[in-house]
């Protein structure tokens, strides 16, 4: 378990990123903390050619507070951010969810944008910004663009970044409302089974839920009552398509979004 | 920007338990390999090789981290502390690892020296920790020995004389 052989590239202005990008695509790839692209480079389910170290640029290890967005920068590292003061005030739901992510050991080096690049149906990160429908600010030589989560997630580990662009940062609208979070998972740390998030939308609810579909699944619940709000918990748990692994049956899976999701759903609507 | 050529070995320094130390590396060489065969560090041991089972845990910068999941590249200019850095001198264990020692907190020693390493790092930065708070820490590394009750025992009883040792107070903990 040992990575294949490539380049390695110490960027020193985020322009000489963008431009190795530029000119090598998809042969090139971002690491940031590497905590999930090592684990990739070990098994050599990745092999790029040139990896591109972003993390010696301070610009991008700043977080930002401002005209109610929290904008975290991509080599901000996950503990940062869970350190950062700010967060239970402004990022309630990223406070809640990120203990989850990973443990102290990961935390240390993984940052909040690289698990958002990696796209993990069970992480944490991507199920936050898909519930606050935050945005992914991209970035490459030619252009910039911020792609809202609902259209950056494109599947079991695959978003809709191109080639030449890199992520500088994610922006989550700071929270206004009441949320909550709940994870099951064999090992706390551990890959979620079942991961949910809910805030207070108007007078309803959105739930999204993690580990089960090949992407953070959102849904807006009206306020309901008792029996239709199980059934409509159940509707969403089957249409989320679970599948049987080894960690659990999609049976199991489906009975924690019903439970989760009703007991989430109801503690930001009381 | 410095491109590290694939293939060629390429210097790489730090500081490593308090002292400055220099190897050579290809830029694919994982931090474990880098420590074990390179610097001849060999108390970092090598489990699962993907980040899940913790027995590779070094302090890097002050904090606990993967070696495997680390570049021997990614350290350059880093404060890196192993477990050879525990003990005051050879023949000699720290704290931490007496405790460790006295509350039988390790049979076959596999993951003993990546807990240990999370451990100091943690007890600097909580020199009063609560049960929870180690167990969380310990939910980052496996263990198929101890069952973990012993090591959350050893780890309360150094904290208490680590924190005594800090604050220069003498202590019978």
């Amino acid at each position: 378990m040992k990575p294949a052989a490539f380049d390695y590239i110490r960027a020193e202005h985020l322009d000489e990123a963008l431009e190795v990008l530029r000119r090598e695509g998809s042969e090139a790839r971002i690491i940031a903390g590497g905590q999930s692209l090592m684990a990739m480079l070990n098994m050599r389910l990745a092999k790029p050619k040139t990896l591109i170290d972003i993390m010696r640029l301070p610009e991008l290890a700043r977080i930002e507070n401002s005209r109610g967005a929290i904008t975290v920068g991509a080599a901000v590292r996950q503990a940062s951010l869970l350190q950062w003061p700010e967060l239970g005030r402004s990022l309630q739901l990223a406070a809640l969810a990120l203990p989850w992510t990973g443990h102290a050991q990961t935390r240390s080096r993984g940052t909040a944008c690289g698990s958002i690049a990696h796209a993990d149906p069970s992480a944490e990160l991507p199920l936050v910004l898909q519930a606050l429908g935050g945005e992914v600010h991209l970035r490459s030589a030619k252009r910039r663009r911020r792609v809202a989560a609902r259209d950056f997630f494109a599947g079991m580990m695959a978003t809709t970044r191109a080639d030449d662009e890199l992520i500088e940062a994610v922006s989550f609208p700071a929270d206004r409302d009441r949320c909550a979070f709940r994870e099951v998972a064999r090992r706390h740390g551990d890959f979620a089974i079942v991961a949910c998030a809910a805030v207070k939308t108007g007078d309803g609810a959105r739930l999204a839920v993690g580990g089960v579909a090949d992407m953070p699944a959102v849904r807006d619940f009206p306020r309901l009552e008792g029996g239709a709000l199980d059934d409509a918990l159940n509707r969403f748990a089957y249409e989320l398509g679970a599948r049987d692994d080894v960690h659990a049956t999609a049976r199991y899976r489906r009975d924690l979004v019903r439970m989760i999701g009703r007991d989430l759903v109801r503690e930001v609507l009381q | 920007m410095s491109r590290l050529q694939a293939g060629q070995r390429h210097s790489v320094r730090f500081s490593l338990n308090g002292k400055p130390c220099v190897g050579e590396a290809e830029p694919r060489l994982l931090l474990t390999d880098f420590l074990r065969h390179e610097i001849g560090a060999t108390g970092t041991h090598v489990g699962c090789e993907h980040g899940v089972c913790g027995a590779c845990t070094v302090g890097i910068d002050g904090q606990p981290a993967r070696a495997c999941l680390t570049l021997a590249a990614q350290i350059d200019g880093c404060e890196v502390r192993t477990v050879e850095g525990l003990a005051p001198s050879a023949g000699r264990l720290g704290i931490l690892q007496a405790a460790f020692r006295r509350n039988h907190a390790l049979q076959c020693g596999f993951c003993t020296a990546g807990i240990l390493m999370s451990l100091d790092c943690f007890l600097r930065q909580h020199p009063r920790p609560d049960e929870a708070g180690i167990r969380d820490l310990l939910s980052g590394h496996l263990c198929r020995c101890t069952g973990y009750t012993p090591i959350v025992r050893a780890a309360l009883e150094a904290a208490v004389e680590l924190a005594g040792d800090l604050s220069g107070t003498k202590s019978d903990a």
